[in-house]
């Protein structure tokens, strides 16, 4: 068992760091460092002007260099004004070491956000935070609901049930969260007017059953009829196996079986698929907090992205890659400890 | 301003799509006709689920086919005093009515909505294809080989699977990166994948017939190199086949984030065909690998790679939808469903009709492709 973690660990290092090179050079691509010097510079500046910021603040050293720069095992060097030969900040509005250091994502320095004017440190908890409590009432919801579905078809496995539960999940499965969240607004915030269309104050204010539900179940939809598919699938294949057979034949009541002997192992498969859902979260809490205009991860991945900042869009990848990344471990070494036949075997 | 009754807009609504009701009512007539003839699609369409996924995809099938005959109006005409207007709102000077209302540029809601269908029933099914051959032509050597192959492979799709798409998207479908070399280089290899198969395919299943199989390589090259030629360096000579550079990029970006998936289900699929009878028969007979691989595991594949198709192009097609959603690779104007979603919702509170009906429609169309599916599956366990 400790072999298969350490091997597994291993592995997520490696994928980690080449995930976050490619990201690294995705965002460093020549129109996106252009526009930054644009951005940076005054406006009429020429190419040449463009070019030496560029140099000067060390965005034209070679790539594995600055790629080792930002994950903090390379020293940092300090921008050296030419005019008056002091060390100056590269942005104004963070400050920056006069001297070099080691100072990258290792040691907590996520670099400098030109979107927010301030360190990306400075934004990324309470927006880590904003999301972890929404992403945590989505599970609260979809969780029991996808399960109880997926139980109560795989049962009877045909059943009238099972059909009209079969057809409510293959709708869940076909409603995207911009499609799912257009139509909640629609009918419960304008038509019907009892919850809000906006969870803009769940920040603010806190949150309430009437800011909050919208986009906890705008993004629970999509994932419920997906679980609650594998459970089925995973409890009929358990209740159509020997042991069940012998469990009903040896005068066991219909509702002893199910709870006692089938549950459990039909919850090893859907535990698996519920780790696995996170990264479909992200997207989709990226989506949910764009309609609901909820201040969270999603929100800063998209005012980075399309702010061209790219500190904080290297940021916001690092830490998307890591939660996949952290799950995929989980469900792994999870579904490996509660299967005995891969545990023992 | 004159508002039509509900009763009115919804006889104007089935009135305008009379090419699609004609043309399914044919479609569905004849294969009911002919049901017993027809395997598989002929059983699929006598089961509820089956027919209903059936209905549902070549409704929106021919609606896209007939589009510039059903919509009323044309998807960037814009009639001003109807801007945001009710559905059923008439216009005075030509007396046809915005049956679905008007959006905030005062273009039909209905008329774009159909053209949008065209855009993403053109896109989303060829980009699954793509990413169908590329998932295969990968999948079959790792599941076959396994070892080392299977390693490295499986390595490179879990590292695109670990990506969260919508980050993908930021990073891979922005203006800045269609002035670099990168989309190009991956159409370049992408599209480099249906010549590929097609040549692997022929050269392997025809290697003792020299004439047929050279003649069919000469085919494959010829044609296959004219339209790669189009697409990926845009220089057609009669310029039939061309592509935007930004669909090129779409296109390539959603190719790109679903190819994984089928890599691993062909990859599975392969290990368990791998160790059946007629495949050690082949083998036994002296076929080479790539023969076993292409003629007679991946036909045997079939039935669970229908299945995955057809979600895969509803997954797509949300894909599609998430780009146009985010303002990515589409231009602003374009009727795709995505971008008019994101358009109406931002005055959702005030005008309900712009987002509502582009959200359902991809609603129904994934809905329908799940559908069928959904009945392909069931109908491949009986058998």
């Amino acid at each position: 068992m400790l072999k298969f973690i350490a091997k597994r660990i291993a592995v997520m290092v490696l994928t980690m760091l080449c995930l976050s090179m490619i990201v690294f050079y995705f965002v460093n691509l020549e129109p996106n460092l252009k526009r930054l010097a644009i951005f940076q510079t005054e406006m009429r500046a020429s190419q040449q002007d463009l070019d030496n910021w560029l140099t000067r603040n060390g965005y034209r050293d070679n790539f594995f260099l600055r790629y080792a720069r930002w994950i903090g095992v390379a020293e940092k060097q300090p921008v050296i004004d030419p005019a008056t030969n002091q060390p100056v900040p590269r942005f104004r509005f963070c400050d920056e070491s006069a001297v070099p250091v080691y100072s990258g994502v290792l040691e907590g320095d996520f670099g400098c956000s030109t979107a927010f004017k301030t360190k990306v440190s400075n934004r990324l908890p309470e927006a880590l935070k904003a999301t972890g409590l929404l992403m945590f009432w989505v599970m609260v919801v979809m969780i029991p609901v996808s399960l109880i579905m997926g139980v109560l078809a795989g049962m009877r496995e045909g059943s009238k049930l099972d059909r009209y539960l079969s057809i409510i999940s293959i709708v869940s499965t076909a409603t995207p969260e911009y499609v799912s969240g257009i139509v909640f607004s629609v009918i419960f915030a304008t038509w019907l007017k009892v919850l809000n269309g906006s969870a803009a104050t769940a920040t603010s204010e806190g949150i309430t059953f009437y800011n909050f539900t919208l986009p906890v179940i705008t993004l629970a939809i999509y994932g419920i009829g997906y679980i609650a598919r594998m459970t089925r699938a995973s409890m009929a294949e358990v209740m159509s196996s020997q042991y069940i057979r012998t469990a009903r034949l040896k005068g066991l009541s219909f509702r002893a079986v199910v709870l006692r002997h089938a549950l459990r192992n039909a919850l090893i498969a859907p535990f698996t698929v519920i780790m696995l859902q996170f990264p479909w979260l992200l997207s989709g809490v990226v989506v949910a907090e764009a309609i609901f205009r909820y201040q969270g991860f999603g929100f800063l991945l998209v005012s980075a992205a399309s702010n061209n900042d790219i500190d904080l869009v290297l940021t916001c990848g690092l830490v998307s890659v890591t939660v996949v990344l952290i799950t995929q471990l989980i469900s792994d070494i999870g579904y490996a400890y509660l299967n005995p036949r891969i545990r023992l075997g | 301003m004159q508002v039509l009754g509900i009763f009115s807009i919804i006889t104007g609504l089935a009135a305008q799509l009379w090419p699609t009701w004609l043309a399914l009512a044919v479609t569905l007539l004849l294969s009911f006709r002919f049901h017993r003839r027809l395997g598989l699609y002929g059983h699929l369409i006598t089961t509820g689920v089956g027919f209903t996924g059936v209905a549902i995809c070549l409704f929106w099938l021919f609606t896209a086919i007939f589009a510039h005959v059903i919509a009323p109006f044309d998807p960037l005409q814009q009639i001003v005093t109807l801007k945001n207007g009710l559905p059923g709102s008439v216009d005075s000077a030509s007396g046809s009515a915005y049956l679905l209302g008007g959006d905030k540029l005062a273009r039909d809601v209905f008329s774009r909505m159909v053209y949008g269908s065209r855009i993403v029933l053109a896109i989303a099914p060829a980009a699954t294809g793509i990413s169908l051959l590329v998932g295969s032509l990968l999948g079959l050597p790792a599941g076959y080989y396994g070892g080392r192959v299977d390693a490295v492979l499986s390595f490179i799709a879990n590292l695109v699977l670990a990506f969260p798409v919508i980050l993908l998207f930021y990073l891979l479908v922005t203006p800045g990166i269609m002035e670099t070399a990168v989309p190009f280089v991956m159409a370049g290899f992408f599209f480099l994948f249906p010549i590929l198969f097609l040549l692997v395919l022929f050269y392997t299943g025809y290697r003792k017939q020299p004439v047929k199989c050279a003649v069919l390589l000469l085919i494959t090259l010829a044609i296959g190199g004219y339209i790669y030629n189009g697409l990926v360096f845009d220089r057609d000579p009669l310029h039939l086949v061309h592509l935007q550079p930004n669909e090129l990029n779409i296109f390539i970006a959603v190719a790109f984030a679903s190819s994984p998936g089928v890599f691993r289900i062909v990859r599975g699929l392969t290990m368990d065909i791998k160790t059946r009878e007629y495949v050690s028969a082949a083998r036994t007979r002296g076929e080479s690998p790539w023969y076993v691989m292409l003629w007679e595991i991946l036909p045997n594949a079939r039935g669970p790679l229908i299945v995955d198709t057809c979600l895969r192009i509803g997954y797509t097609t949300i894909l599609l939808g998430t780009l146009g959603f985010f303002g990515l690779g589409m231009s602003p104007e374009s009727p795709d469903w995505g971008t008019a979603i994101k358009d109406g919702s931002q005055f959702l509170r005030l005008y309900v009709w712009p987002p509502l009906v582009p959200a359902m429609a991809l609603m129904s169309f994934v809905l329908g492709l799940n559908l069928l599916a959904d009945g392909l599956r069931e109908q491949s366990l009986r058998d």
